[in-house]
């Protein structure tokens, strides 16, 4: 048996192996290959770069479980520790499915850790989740107090300082949802058609290529898909001198650039392969040229 | 290197590899941190509905005061989902599915037609503002012909040759360079994953990050 025939033959578990290796060593050794951001992410980090303490809040929604939070979750952080940095107040709200809540509770509390100036209620809140959907973002433009009542911590909406003044989508200058599933889809019909709230993207990377028809018709502010939005927009609070965190988005980049130029490899050594292996077998008269 | 003392970083690294696991072959410590998986999803899911959903809107508003019994009746209309259990009673679902499905058609189908398809459909228009750089140009030339071309691909009431067989195969072009996108998309997604467990593993619980 050929070199050729061995390799179409190889056993998924080498793969497997070579997928491990090539993400492991740039985690213990990076590489620092360069990150350039890209116009959907640099859309999105200019328009809340342009807000400021005086502006009206911007809601971040938390739309993912644990299964897609290695992708989700330094988003979240990046644009909740970007809109504390600049004094926009937050509203962070923890999301349309029950799962969601937790990866709300965790993101909000890492990054007011790290701003120990900013005081609950004040310059942030937390909402918790409210069963519902797609009546959850068409009741939050009527009246956000009435939606939810209280706060994730049993407050009364309408103590909170933050929120006095705030009514509905007229007053959020902007809606983020932070989506491992379809979940802007209804933000898009249910909050900007409807009520005309602008909203921005964060999603999976499986999620991007749909949303980028929206991106292109202007209903969507920007977009950061998958792992590499997040680590765009570490870089571009980086290069604005905002403080960033441990930046897990960009460490993992080096180990998703090694794991694409594998699987590129693969790809082109499988099809040579298979090309060179039925070129062998015709010369051998075992597959017969089509007529 | 600081390993972690923490139990529950030691349970998540012993979770994580036990479903690593099944890259091998299929196993008992797989199947194990499978179960455990599904029974604390349900149990989360029913905790944080319980908490968030029957307790503070439906519970305390209807038995503590001020009573809101106007909150009965969608209450007895939601409860009539559960007819389905029974042969006898399962005609019940059939009044809170019909309050469901026309409120929701109600409500989906103008906004879905409004921002899916006629915000889109202005989108692809070749207007003059779309023509301010070369690349602009491009751009908007390449969405109006992948459209165009696209939609011709999906018509079947005519027989595909000369120019419109030539623009049906040009919209074969476009959907699989969509497809090959999403492939690297969901490639990416996928390495996204490992790495962040990988992360986990290196930085959180042995500390060589």
């Amino acid at each position: 048996m050929g070199f050729w025939q061995r390799f179409l033959q190889l056993d998924r578990k080498w793969i497997f192996i070579g997928i491990a290796i090539v993400v492991i060593i740039p985690l213990i050794k990076p590489l620092g290959l360069p990150i350039k951001p890209t116009k959907p992410v640099i859309d999105l980090f200019t328009y809340i770069d342009t807000l400021g303490p005086e502006s009206d809040p911007v809601m971040v929604v938390t739309g993912f479980d644990p299964s897609t939070m290695p992708e989700l979750m330094p988003m979240e952080q990046a644009l909740l520790r970007h809109c504390l940095t600049k004094g926009i107040p937050v509203i962070s709200f923890g999301g349309l499915y029950p799962a969601y809540i937790g990866m709300a509770k965790m993101a909000i509390d890492e990054v007011s850790a790290d701003f120990p100036d900013k005081k609950y209620g004040e310059d942030y809140v937390f909402l918790g989740f409210i069963p519902g959907v797609s009546a959850v973002i068409l009741s939050i433009g009527i009246d956000i107090a009435t939606t939810f009542g209280n706060d994730y911590y049993g407050t009364p909406i309408d103590s909170l300082p933050m929120l006095r003044g705030v009514k509905n989508y007229s007053d959020i200058s902007l809606v983020v949802d932070v989506s491992g599933s379809s979940t802007p889809e209804y933000w898009l019909m249910y909050a900007q058609e409807r009520y005309g709230v602008n909203i921005g993207v964060a999603c999976t990377a499986v999620s991007a290529p749909a949303f980028y028809a929206f991106l292109q018709s202007g209903q969507f502010v920007g977009m950061l898909g998958g792992l590499k939005g997040a680590a765009e927009y570490e870089e571009l609070m980086a290069r604005k001198g905002y403080p960033t965190g441990r930046r897990p988005a960009t460490i993992g980049m080096d180990s998703q650039s090694l794991a694409h130029l594998l699987i590129i490899l693969l790809i082109i050594l499988g099809n040579a392969g298979y090309f060179i292996v039925r070129r062998g077998e015709r010369r051998q008269g075992i597959i017969r040229r089509k007529k | 290197m600081s390993i972690s003392t923490s139990i529950w970083v030691w349970m998540a690294a012993l979770l994580t590899l036990m479903v690593y696991s099944f890259l091998y072959k299929d196993n008992p410590f797989y199947r194990l941190a499978e179960h455990i998986f599904m029974g604390l999803s349900l149990g989360y899911t029913l905790t944080i509905l319980w908490y968030n959903y029957i307790i503070p809107r439906v519970y305390e508003p209807l038995f503590l005061p001020p009573h809101q019994w106007s909150l009965i009746f969608p209450i007895l209309l939601g409860m009539m989902t559960f007819g389905i259990f029974s042969k006898k009673y399962s005609w019940l679902i059939k009044y809170p599915l019909a309050f469901y499905v026309g409120g929701y058609a109600g409500l989906r189908i103008p906004l879905l037609l409004q921002s899916w398809i006629i915000r889109q459909v202005e989108a692809s228009f070749l207007t003059p503002d779309k023509f301010t750089s070369l690349m602009s140009s491009i751009n908007a030339i390449l969405i109006f012909a992948g459209l165009f071309a696209t939609l011709i691909y999906f018509y079947f009431s005519k027989k595909r040759e000369h120019g419109f067989g030539a623009a049906a195969q040009v919209g074969i072009v476009f959907i699989m360079v969509a497809f090959g996108a999403a492939f690297g998309y969901t490639v990416m997604a996928r390495i996204s994953l490992l790495i962040g467990r990988m992360q986990f593993l290196l930085h959180d619980w042995l500390g060589i990050m």
